[in-house]
Parts: structure tokens; sequence; C-alpha cells
């Protein structure tokens, strides 16, 4: 959806009277996305960008109440009044559905945001430093990296009787951020020694522009990469936690729709319309996220892209990739190619 | 930079060149010598994080509300007040001594070993309850992650290996599976095979009114009832190994060695398995040795789906219950278990590829 807009502004900006301080914005702008530029991470983004809709569009999409109560219609299949049929209390399953993807986005991202904020911090300072200050901070991102996340948010979360959403996310994303610093400071530590900052350092840069001018852009796909992973992990952590009951069930996520359905016994019920959707939307939310982190490993690295499509390329001449003649081949092709 | 000498460039005149060799054998005497820094380094981070892991087992309790005697008492009615402080020294939950002095003398009871008792458990030593569930967890996790890890590896090896084939298509399958929630998964599994095609019991580690024993009978039960738990772990985990697997595969078999190994005419299993999947397995080895660490407390809610009487299901029981003793025993455990694992992540390391050992030291 991003790349939809961008593409849209791009002619205005490319008219404009003022050009050249643009194009480079421009230009900016474009290789800050360029890792989305490809079908997997567009496809990601916009099953992603569905869910968010829905999540912000809650109150017009749902039919019904997520707690209103029917006594004359419980435990119904799909019907045209129930699409996705109803609960033990008649609740409409559909409802609890749209209102459950709320609290499931708004944690995600809130944990996340969290998250890759600190492994910004601590990964690149801890990487741009040399000595003790950056020892400490890679001796405590490795420590959270090794104290095992969910029994300690498990015990976190069951220290407060009725944790609002932002606790919840606050929690998942101070256990979440440790692996992303560790790939950012070693990311880091190969930048700092490259020429373009030596010379930025040699010439009198500060700081603050060397890190946020010079480094920060050299890192936007591993902090995307990272920033994924942790809504991934987040909203996992978020549905598993609120079907293990460690989360009141009086805030609606995907997590709680699934503890209601195996406290009522759907699963051994066959009620199958109350425990698939929830189930099949977290599995959506996360191929979604998936793909869009293929599209950014296959950016920082081609090899696994370009792999299967000259593999394919060659079959469609009738050669074989492994055969040792056509190993030959493929380095005067390539040659070719350079 | 001490793991290798750099090779003199002219040998000098008193030792000839059988002496001195050639740089295999500066690097062959170099990876018999010991890199101490690098192994002190390591030993101190291990050190301060089980401090730091420790540490905060001991704060989380006491930062909880409520607990361990009221919800015991709230259970158990017939209890007089002064049995009710007589438990409260018992567990250690009388506050009349500073919080410095608890820290202290939590440290000592643990290096002797003394984790408390459990209330949940009839007032059973904490440690005697860990070491009853904890064979459970190993054995099915355990054995479900080598099968995973081995599984993933060598499917990787041959989807990379036939790179743009329709093979390609089982890295999204596996990753679909591992992206929806385990919990839903094993969930879906008990409604099938358990509920409606009836094939596998429906939870527990052996039939009800069975004892444990080395008997066929309780061996078959156990493996009956392991079956379903161990299938959806193996399910909801090989996609991470595959693609693991698969990607570094692709990034090897790019690699001049690989073309060599080829052009001179090396049969096909030969190049795959002993030149590309030998070099690509690396980083699979140590996602392994951390894997192990998480055999103990990453399955809690597979314990949970199929109440299985492991260690997981113990620290959401004692969690519940506010069995403080109990759920630092377990977290303790389940926090040794991640860091030995990190141990031995780093040993298989440094021992497969010297290259690590020559930067870090």
């Amino acid at each position: 959806m991003t790349t939809d807009l961008r593409t849209e502004q791009a002619p205005q900006v490319r008219t404009g009277p003022t050009a050249p301080p643009r194009v480079t914005v421009r230009a900016r702008l474009g290789s800050a996305f360029a890792m989305f530029r490809n079908r997997k991470s567009i496809t990601g983004l916009v099953i992603l960008g569905f869910f968010v809709l829905v999540a912000a569009l809650a109150d017009v999409l749902a039919p019904y109440s997520p707690t209103q109560v029917d006594h004359t219609a419980r435990f119904e299949p799909p019907s045209a009044e129930h699409w996705l049929g109803t609960t033990h209390l008649g609740e409409d399953v559909l409802s609890q559905v749209i209102h459950g993807t709320r609290g499931v986005i708004v944690v995600g991202f809130l944990a996340a945001i969290m998250a890759t904020i600190i492994a910004i911090v601590v990964g690149v300072v801890a990487g741009y430093l040399r000595g003790w200050r950056s020892e400490s901070l890679s001796a405590l991102t490795n420590v959270f990296l090794v104290i095992p996340g969910l029994p300690l948010i498990i015990i976190v979360a069951s220290m407060f009787e009725n944790p609002p959403l932002v606790l919840i996310a606050a929690v998942l994303g101070l256990t979440g951020w440790a692996w992303g610093a560790r790939v950012l400071r070693a990311q880091t530590m190969s930048l700092r020694n490259r020429d373009f900052v030596q010379a930025a350092r040699a010439n009198g840069e500060p700081l603050w522009r060397i890190i946020g001018h010079e480094m920060l852009p050299n890192l936007m796909a591993l902090i995307a990469a990272s920033f994924v992973g942790t809504v991934t992990a987040a909203i996992l952590g978020l549905t598993t936690l609120s079907y293990i009951g460690v989360i009141p069930v009086n805030t609606y996520n995907w997590g709680t729709i699934l503890n209601w359905a195996g406290a009522q016994g759907a699963f051994r019920q066959n009620q199958w319309w109350w425990f698939l959707p929830p189930g099949l939307c977290i599995a959506a939310i996360g191929v979604a996220l998936s793909l869009i982190n293929f599209g950014i490993d296959e950016y920082v690295n081609p090899r696994l892209r370009s792999a299967g499509e000259r593999a394919r390329a060659m079959r469609k001449r009738g050669l074989d990739v492994n055969d040792p003649v056509t190993a030959v081949r493929t380095t005067t092709s390539a040659g070719d190619d350079a | 930079m001490t793991a290798v000498q750099p090779h003199p460039a002219e040998p000098s005149p008193t030792r000839d060149a059988l002496e001195v060799g050639t740089t295999a054998t500066t690097v062959a005497r170099g990876r018999s010598r010991v890199p101490w820094r690098f192994l002190a380094g390591r030993a101190g981070f291990y050190l301060f994080t089980l401090w730091a892991a420790i540490t905060i087992n001991f704060f989380l309790p006491r930062m909880m509300k409520g607990d361990a005697v009221d919800q015991y008492l709230s259970r158990n009615r017939n209890v007089s007040p002064e049995a009710a402080d007589a438990l409260r020294s018992l567990l250690g939950l009388d506050t009349d001594k500073s919080l410095l002095q608890q820290y202290v003398d939590y440290w000592g009871l643990l290096l002797r070993g003394d984790l408390g008792v459990s209330l949940l458990h009839g007032l059973r030593p904490v440690t005697e309850v860990i070491s009853q569930a904890l064979p459970w967890t190993v054995g099915l996790v355990g054995f479900a992650t080598v099968v995973s890890f081995a599984i993933g590896t060598i499917g990787g090896a041959v989807v990379g290996w036939r790179r743009g084939s329709r093979l390609d298509g089982l890295i999204p399958l596996t990753t679909f599976l591992s992206t929806i929630p385990y919990f839903w998964l094993g969930l879906l599994a008990i409604a099938l095979f358990s509920v409606t095609l009836g094939w596998f019991p429906i939870g527990k580690a052996y039939g009800v009114g069975m004892t444990p024993e080395w008997s066929a009978e309780f061996v078959g039960q156990v493996i009956h009832h392991g079956t379903l738990p161990a299938a959806t772990i193996v399910l909801a985990s090989l996609g991470g190994w595959m693609l693991g697997m698969r990607n570094m595969m692709l990034t090897v078999l790019d690699e001049d060695y690989v073309m060599v190994a080829q052009a001179k005419g090396m049969p096909n299993r030969r190049v795959l398995w002993r030149y590309a999947a030998r070099n690509a397995v690396l980083p699979q080895i140590q996602s392994f040795a951390l894997s192990i660490g998480f055999i103990v407390g990453g399955t809690i809610v597979m314990e949970m789906v199929f109440s299985y009487p492991g260690v997981g299901k113990l620290l959401l029981d004692a969690t519940n219950a506010k069995d403080y003793a109990l759920m630092q025993g377990v977290f303790l455990v389940i926090t040794l278990s991640v860091l030995v694992a990190n141990v031995l992540a780093d040993v298989a390391y440094a021992f497969l590829d010297p290259r690590t050992r020559q930067t870090e030291a």
C-alpha cells in the first residue's frame, strides 16, 4: 500500500519547480522502501493493511456488539444472520473476530515499536562505541536473549489483577528486543570501519549525524526485518497468553475467543465456526509478516531469489543446474550478464 | 589474533623447510593452542547472566501481590492463625528480615541445593517435585526437537540443492505451519485425531490408573499418548530448520569450491553432502544447541493443551496458585538449561568453525 501511495506522488515531485532537492528526497524514500518493492513483500503488506483497516473500522464493520447476548441463538452454525455462527451465549463470532483484530494489531505494533527503539539504541550504540561500554551493553543484550521469555511474561503478567493492553505490549516489547539489538550491533561494528564512515568522522561530523545519516540508512533493512519479526512474536505471544488465560478474558482478541471456545468445549464438539476463524486470522497475519520478511531477506541477500530464477531459466533451456557440465556453462552466461 | 601466528615470509636460516611447514601446519599448530582470553570472557559472561537470572528470580515473587499462604488459607479453611504464621516462616515469607538479609539467605539456601517446599504439592521439596516432572518434558520435547532438526536440515539441504524445482513449494508450506499459533495446532489435532477419529487419547502422559514402571504395556501407553504432542511440535518447528538450511545452502552453493568439485567430476551426492551441506550446517548446529535450552521451558503451551505432566505445566499451576517456591524453582531450572545450552553452542561452534576462535580471541 505504501508503494502505491509513493508512485502516485512521484510524477508531482518530478514536475515540481524545485526539482533537484526534491528528487533526492524521493530517491531517499525510494531507497528506504526498496526492500518492500517485490511481489512477496507487497502481498504481505496488502494482507497486513487489510487487517489494520478491519481493526480501525471495527465499529462500522461488525454487525453486532461482540458481547451482545442472545439466548435464543446458542451454538448456532453459520447462517445468514450470523455469518460465522454464535457462541455458547449467542454472541456473534464474526463480530468478536472483527473486534478482536484491534487488540492484536495494537499490541503487536506497540510492542514491536518499543522493542525496535530499544534494539536500535542499544544495538547501534553498542556497535559504535568501543571498550567496556560496548561490552557491557552487549552483555545486557545477551542476558535478555538468554532469559526465557514466555515463562517470565507469564510470571510478570500474573502480578497484575487486570493488566491493560499497553502494559502487556510493554512486557512483550521489553522481552523481545534483544535479538534485534544483537544483529544491529554486529552490522554497526562492520559499518564503523567502512571508508564512508571514516571519512565522515575525519570531516568532523557530529556523532548524531554519523549515526543518523551515514549508518541508519544502511541498517534500514535489518531494522525492518527485526521489526517484522517482533510483531510476529508479539502477536503469537499475546494470543498464547490470552489463550492460557494469563490476560483477562474481558479484553477481546483472537486468543480470548479461543480461550472461551476451549473452555466451552468447542474443540470437542466440533463447533468449527467458533475455533477455526480466529486461528486462521492469526495464521493469515503470520503469513503476511513472514512474506514481508522473505522479501526483505531476498533484498538483503539476492542469491536467495536469483538462485531459483537462474535454475528455472536453465531448466527451460533443457539444462540441469546440478549437472557438472552445465555448471561450467552457468559461469559463462553469468559472465555475459555482468 | 593469537590463535594463528602469521607465517614468516622467508624461513629463517636456522630452521629448515620441513620444520617450518606449510600454512596448513601453522594452522594445525595454532588450533591446539587454547584461547584463554576468549574462554575467560565467555565464562565471565555466563557467570554474570547466571547472577542476573537468579536475582530476577529472587525479586519476582516479592513484587507480586498476595502470598502463597493467603492462597493456601483460602483453599484450606481449618488452619489456625498460628499455623499460618508458622507456614510463613517455614516458607521464608516472614517480613521482619531486611531485603538484603533475605537475599543473602536465598543465596545460601540455593548453594546448598535447597529450593524450599511446595505448598501446592503438600509441602514436598521443590527439587523432588521438579525432578519428577523433568523426565517427561525432556523425553518428549527432546525427542521431537531432534526429529524436527533432522528432518528440517536434511530436507532444507535437498530443497536448496534442487533450487527452482517444485520442492521450493515446501518452504512456504512449512513456514505457514510455523506461523500458526502452536496451541491452536494442538487443539485442532486433538479435535481431529482424538475426538473425531479416536486414534489417540486426549492428553496426559499415560492412561488413568497406570503407575510408571518399566513394562511393555506402560511404554506402549507412553508412546501412544506422546505421538500427538510430538508430531505437532515437529510440524510447528520444522519450518525454521528447513528455511535456515535452505538459505544457507543457496549461499554455499554459489561458492567456488562447490563449482570446482563439480567441475572435476565428483559425484553429485558427494558434492551435496560432503561439500555444500557440511558447510551450510554450521549455523544450524548452533541454533540446535540453543534450542536444547528451550526444550525445558519452551513448551509450556504444549503441556497445557495436552495436559502433559511436565515442567511447563508445573510453572503454570504454580503461577496460578502463587506457589512462589515452586515457581522460582521451575524458572531457575529453565534458565539454567538455557545457559548450559548456550555454553554447548559456544563449544560446538568453536570446535567446528576455527574462524570464530580467531576473531573472538
